[in-house]
């Protein structure tokens, strides 16, 4: 595949930004941070994102969705950076979606319909620790009646406390730090023995801690093979790190062009302070290191919308990348924005803020790097 | 199939019957690699063969016209016979700098005869090609080149000396800047070819720090050159250099889809299981080769469509090189005490070392970094000041 987007990819591009930009600016992200929104996002916005198609940009078509793939849902989650657009996206459209891609047709006919229609959240329950270590999970899901008894617990499980849903990795054989004997189970809000508690994050969003505390469900309730999870579950974690560093490219890319400007306007010493070389060769490494993210994603789009056996490695390389670059261009723009970039009142701050949770959300650069070199043999 | 796989087939099939098996080795060094030229001894016969093969089929420049020696393939055509050529691990069959530099050049501002006639002995490695740029004052500030071409009818007499002249005392011809009129600095110059075996040309290597030769000092002493061997207008040869720095600049980026993503990691890992930190730094290195390989994937695929910022070589020799840099550095300290040996056979001769050193001309070479960086802040990031 060449490495450009094609006709129908521009065009849906044009359609993300003028939608973000004139429905989801980043004034109506502070609008909803002021309010001190319990969701974090707003309702509406879902809705609206249902009615341009957006949330099932990855449903397959004979589900209902446009059935299309990483690099298009990717386009969507960059336009979402660069505006810090709040919603369900990452989580529901595209992690939830991938892992109900291989669920049954009763787990895709309960779940995709709300999805497109814009009224499901899906919250991911994965996390046990602080950091990302999913082959270590030790959620518990025991076999009990015609079905399985979940105990344990799990943490960052962003709009957890919104969701309809949380998908749970839990282990019905074997131990941590093994990747055999996990299973992916929809566990439903209102289940028995299921709490959380919401906690605000740094960016604003919510996330959860989620309690399982003896959660009985029916069979019917796994997604995928009991014991095989692992392969749902990379599934889906990949799709989400893949988008991820997507919306990292669009949060770094809003981040560097705000500041460019900036350096382009601001006056010191009777100069714009873009004339000091300084700054220019500062500005134009950074610019490299955006151009270079933008081009390890779109690749490890492309081979995961491949099927390709390099898809693994080049998702892991992506996020680190991703994660590494958006980081330069909000540290740099808060740097290079002075003294108004430590103010609350100007945007640059809440980029740095989104970056930050994005970097840790299905593990940071490091975790990627190691897992790059794991993989390449070493 | 569609008929990029079709001709996908045809040139794997072409490539499996007619690149000799010594061929589809890596070569282990400069002296493996065919340059071709007048004087070029051949390493052995296969290397002979394989130059051979692919100047009939038109290989060594796919992409040029057939009329001026080339296979006139298409942008995607000439990215799958690289794929294709990088999966059976075939040595590329003729390196110079006639290919990379100055057939471009030709094809753009050239006479339909200097085209024919020059870019077919490149094409053919029959002439190699040395470049004739930056001046003992006149480094990073190429455009302040004092050597002169005095008028004398029908043709010049050049006077002045070039320095850092690539393999100047094996080329056999030359592409050189000559100041023509010293009343205007960038409308002064024009782009001259001439034959190094021309009376009052004389080159002296230089000794680097890496222990070789690659570079020279050439000296002009009276140097006539006929007005017919001038590429574009007089004193307009800075637009063509200009153009030509461009492709050595894509050229640094463009090495091939899918070369370059091997990871050097996993030859190390006895060293790197028992070294931690080494081991995350070549960890980081191998993310930002991965991405470097996309980036260059992405800016050929942009170029080739005309998508690409006019300046965005720059962002990708800047990019490559500071890699290139750091990957050499990795290879030290993977290394250790063996990579410092220099002449032992241990030590292939100090390979390890000598290309080490050598790397670090990468990003002063064709522009440095920080001239690089100047351009991609003023031309594509828009940044005002002088």
């Amino acid at each position: 595949m060449a490495m450009t987007l094609n006709d129908d990819q521009n065009m849906l591009r044009d359609t993300a930004r003028d939608f973000m930009a004139s429905e989801a600016p980043v004034t109506h992200f502070r609008k909803f941070r002021d309010m001190g929104c319990k969701d974090g996002f707003s309702h509406g916005l879902w809705k609206q994102f249902a009615e341009i198609g957006f949330t099932g940009v990855l449903i397959p078509e004979a589900d209902g969705g446009m059935g299309m793939g990483q690099i298009e849902a990717g386009i969507v989650l960059e336009e979402i950076g660069r505006n810090l657009a709040p919603s369900p996206f990452l989580t529901t459209s595209v992690a939830a979606v991938e892992a109900l891609k291989l669920a049954d047709k009763a787990m895709r006919d309960r779940w995709f319909p709300g999805i497109l229609a814009g009224e499901t959240v899906i919250g991911i329950a994965i996390e046990e620790g602080v950091k990302h270590r999913p082959e270590q999970i030790a959620c518990v899901a025991e076999r009990s009646g015609n079905g399985f008894k979940l105990t344990g617990q799990k943490q960052f499980v962003v709009q957890g406390a919104s969701s309809d849903m949380l998908i749970v990795a839990a282990r019905t054989a074997g131990a941590a730090g093994e990747t055999d004997g996990l299973t992916l189970f929809a566990v439903d809000k209102d289940a028995a023995g299921l709490s959380m508690e919401a906690v605000r994050l740094v960016d604003s969003a919510v996330a959860a801690h989620v309690k399982l505390d003896g959660v009985q469900l029916d069979a019917d309730a796994v997604i995928g093979e009991v014991d095989g999870g692992w392969a749902v579950l990379s599934k889906m974690l990949d799709a989400g790190r893949v988008g991820a560093a997507a919306e990292m490219v669009g949060v770094g890319s809003g981040a560097m062009d705000m500041t460019f400007e900036y350096l382009k306007t601001r006056k010191q010493f009777d100069r714009v302070i873009g004339e000091f070389q300084a700054l220019q060769h500062r500005a134009a490494h950074l610019y490299g290191e955006m151009e270079g993210a933008r081009s390890i994603v779109l690749k490890a789009q492309s081979l995961m919308d491949e099927g390709h056996a390099k898809a693994e490695l080049y998702v892991a390389a992506a996020k680190a990348k991703a994660g590494l670059a958006c980081n330069l261009a909000v540290r740099e723009g808060v740097q290079m924005h002075g003294g108004i970039g430590m103010t609350d009142e100007y945007d640059i701050g809440l980029y740095m803020k989104r970056d930050r949770s994005l970097n840790e959300f299905f593990g940071d650069a490091y975790y990627h790097a190691d897992r790059v070199a794991t993989m390449n043999g070493y | 199939m569609s008929d990029l796989e079709t001709f996908r087939a045809e040139a794997r099939a072409w490539l499996e019957e007619n690149c000799p098996a010594e061929m589809r080795t890596p070569a282990k060094g400069d002296e493996d690699v065919c340059w071709g030229g007048r004087n070029f001894v051949f390493q052995s016969e296969a290397q002979k063969l394989w130059l051979e093969r692919c100047v009939a089929k038109g290989y060594t420049v796919p992409d040029w016209p057939k009329a001026y020696g080339g296979a006139g393939l298409s942008p995607q055509e000439t990215k799958i016979l690289r794929q294709e050529m990088a999966k059976l691990g075939c040595r590329s069959p003729l390196n110079s700098f006639g290919i990379w530099m100055l057939g471009p050049a030709l094809l753009k501002f050239g006479t339909e005869e200097q085209k024919v006639h020059y870019m077919g002995q490149i094409a053919r490695g029959e002439i190699r090609w040395c470049q004739g740029y930056s001046e003992p004052g006149s480094g990073s500030d190429l455009v302040s080149m004092q050597t002169f071409g005095e008028d004398k009818g029908d043709h010049w007499v050049v006077n002045g000396q070039k320095i850092w002249t690539s393999y100047a005392d094996k080329a056999d011809w030359i592409f050189c800047l000559v100041r023509t009129d010293k009343t205007n600095k960038y409308q002064g110059i024009s782009f001259l070819l001439f034959d190094m075996e021309t009376p009052g040309v004389s080159t002296k290597p230089i000794k680097l720090i890496s222990g070789n030769s690659p570079f020279c000092e050439t000296f002009f002493d009276n140097v006539v050159v006929p007005k017919h061997q001038i590429v574009g207008e007089v004193n307009r040869g800075w637009d063509v250099a200009k153009y030509l720095l461009g492709h050595e600049r894509e050229m640094i980026s463009g090495m091939g889809g899918d070369g370059g993503v091997t990871s050097i990691g996993a030859a190390m890992k006895a060293t790197l299981s028992q070294e931690p930190v080494l081991r995350a730094q070549m960890a980081l290195f191998d993310v930002d080769n991965l991405t470097f390989r996309a980036h260059g994937e992405r800016f050929m695929d942009e170029w080739k469509t005309g998508k690409a910022h006019p300046a965005y070589s720059n962002l990708m020799k800047y990019v490559g090189t500071e890699l290139n840099k750091k990957r050499n550095e990795l290879v030290m300290s993977i290394g250790g005490s063996q990579a410092l040996e220099w002449e032992s056979e241990r030590s292939n001769g100090g390979s390890k070392a000598r290309n080490w050193l050598r790397t670090k001309a990468n990003s002063i070479e064709g522009g440095t970094s920080e001239v690089m960086l100047n351009v991609v802040s003023k031309r594509i990031l828009e940044m005002p000041g002088a």
